[in-house]
């Protein structure tokens, strides 16, 4: 039983990349369906409930994001590398959807303001900051373009997430009127998250005279 | 199954509040049997039920469509309940606003406590105001309630008061937000003289023609319209008018964003959201220009005459 978890068939991989594919759209189900059916699930403030709802789910699906490869490590379960990508790009989706409707319910697409709020309040910069840095990430998620980059660039690219990943953390503290319980559970798991990555780099560092040993 | 209760779960709903009400009920339970051996037939009127007597028009109502009842009570900031638009609503339905007096006290001749009761007797009028909040958003309410310089009437204030201070109740058993240091509790609010004797500045007992909702502040509220909304501090135990400017609840918390006056300004801007503009409820988009003082300026701008209010804020 255990030794199939740590090498399932190609097949139900396949199978499980559908239903995580499905589970991720379900909270912008729920907004569309609420938007255009049932405005009670909006609630009074259907803008802010949007707004809310796509930054948390984008700040989640960012970190369970992170959360892949110490699993994998911890797991022994080296097919969840397969889900890293589609979790990234979901991040980077309800990141885009979230900033769209900041753009447009509480701006109304007016440029020079969208600006001013960007420049001024500082948990807007820190958020748009985060999100600019998750687009180079997106534009080179594909195959292909590892290819192109060449994986060891690509590798040093995407390491921008340990700097995407706080920012976007800082942003909802920093949104944040009075009560953070909910940012400081974030920046807990946060801090796991990379907590366990510094861990097994200064372990694996080689010490004085020792050969580097090879590293993913 | 999603689709009927999606899982947005927040972390603060991971303490079950069930196994929270069940403690606190317990612990409740002993008080419940005592207080029922005494009073004849529970509680009177509360939050909830139809307003006494006649209720007259005001003048100062705007002819503005009014929000509906369900929209004014089911998305509150009341962070005594917890800090979500929908906790107040959700979590309220255990405060008790009965039996209930307010202390009036300090630089006045007269100091008295007045029962909830004593209150509900004054003249009743309908003010249909502007409510903003300091969070961009707007809605527009039927209050009914009296103005609160009936209330200084009586006491007789001194030369000496020069501001008035409004403290409201903690209920830790039935507020599950005063757990938490959000602000100090109780929360505590404050007028100039001046700004509370105005006609506009009203104390509010009920919503169209109920009694206030706990949610909204039952059983009695200050509302002051041209100024947001947090100023108009809810479910006030006590009144105390004073020689000195009090330190008020949003003040202490965070000065550099929240002043003493916190009136209306589209020209002031909020570090956290322009106040040029507003979104009157419900909508998606910001659909108002916000006006200074609320729309209010006719009767109160003379208040601030000379006043730098970018200082003042």
């Amino acid at each position: 039983m255990l030794s199939y978890w740590r090498n399932p068939s190609q097949g139900h991989i396949r199978h499980a990349k559908v239903l995580v594919f499905a589970l991720a759209l379900l909270p912008l189900l729920r907004l569309v369906l609420g938007a255009v059916a049932f405005p009670e699930w909006l609630g009074v403030n259907p803008a802010e409930f949007i707004t809310r709802s796509t930054g948390d789910w984008a700040l989640r699906i960012l970190l369970l994001t992170l959360a892949v490869t110490p699993l994998r490590r911890l797991s022994g379960w080296n097919w969840l590398l397969r889900f890293r990508r589609m979790l990234g790009l979901f991040a980077f989706f309800y990141a885009i959807v979230h900033f769209s409707s900041f753009i447009s319910f509480d701006h109304v697409f007016d440029v020079d303001a969208i600006i001013k709020d960007i420049v001024k309040r500082p948990f807007i910069t820190v958020g748009f900051v985060s999100l600019v840095l998750m687009l180079p990430l997106a534009l080179t998620s594909t195959n292909a373009m590892v290819k192109r980059v060449g994986a060891k660039r690509w590798l040093a690219l995407h390491r921008l997430i340990y700097l995407i990943a706080p920012l976007a953390v800082l942003h909802f503290w920093w949104m944040v009127k009075r009560d953070i319980t909910e940012p400081v559970i974030y920046a807990l798991i946060l801090a796991v998250l990379l907590g366990l990555r510094l861990a097994w780099y200064v372990r694996a560092r080689p010490r004085h005279g020792e050969a580097k040993p090879v590293r993913l | 199954m999603l689709i009927k209760r999606p899982a947005d779960i927040k972390p603060s709903e991971i303490t079950p509040y069930a196994f929270y009400r069940r403690r606190r009920e317990l612990m409740a339970s002993a008080g419940i049997l005592a207080a029922a051996s005494v009073l004849p037939f529970g509680v009177s009127a509360q939050a909830g039920a139809k307003l006494p007597g006649n209720v007259r028009k005001s003048s100062f109502s705007t002819s503005e469509k009014a929000n509906t009842f369900k929209e004014i009570s089911s998305y509150n900031n009341y962070y005594e309940f917890g800090t979500d638009k929908t906790d107040p609503a959700e979590f309220a339905g255990r405060f008790r606003s009965r039996p209930w007096t307010v202390k009036v006290s300090g630089e006045v001749r007269k100091p008295k406590t007045f029962g909830i009761e004593e209150l509900l007797k004054f003249p009743l009028e309908e003010r249909i105001y502007r409510m903003r909040c300091v969070e961009a958003w707007s809605m527009v309410i039927p209050w009914v309630g009296f103005e609160f310089n009936q209330i200084a009437r009586q006491v007789e204030p001194t030369a000496n008061a020069k501001f008035v201070e409004f403290v409201t109740v903690v209920q830790p058993d039935t507020m599950p937000g005063v757990r938490l240091p959000v602000l100090n509790w109780p929360y505590l609010e404050g007028l100039r003289i001046d700004e509370a004797m105005h006609p506009l500045t009203l104390m509010s007992v009920g919503l169209y023609d109920q009694m206030l909702p706990n949610q909204n502040g039952a059983p009695i509220r200050l509302v002051v319209p041209w100024k947001y909304g947090f100023k108009s501090a809810k479910s006030i135990v006590e009144i105390r008018f004073v020689e000195k400017q009090p330190k008020v609840a949003w003040e202490l918390a965070n000065s550099s964003e929240y002043g003493f006056y916190s009136n209306v300004n589209p020209n002031v801007d909020h570090p956290r959201w322009t106040q040029k503009t507003e979104k009157r409820l419900p909508a998606f988009f910001a659909n108002r220009k916000t006006e200074m003082f609320n729309g209010y300026g006719e009767q109160v701008a003379k208040l601030y005459a000379g006043m730098d209010l970018k200082k003042f804020y």
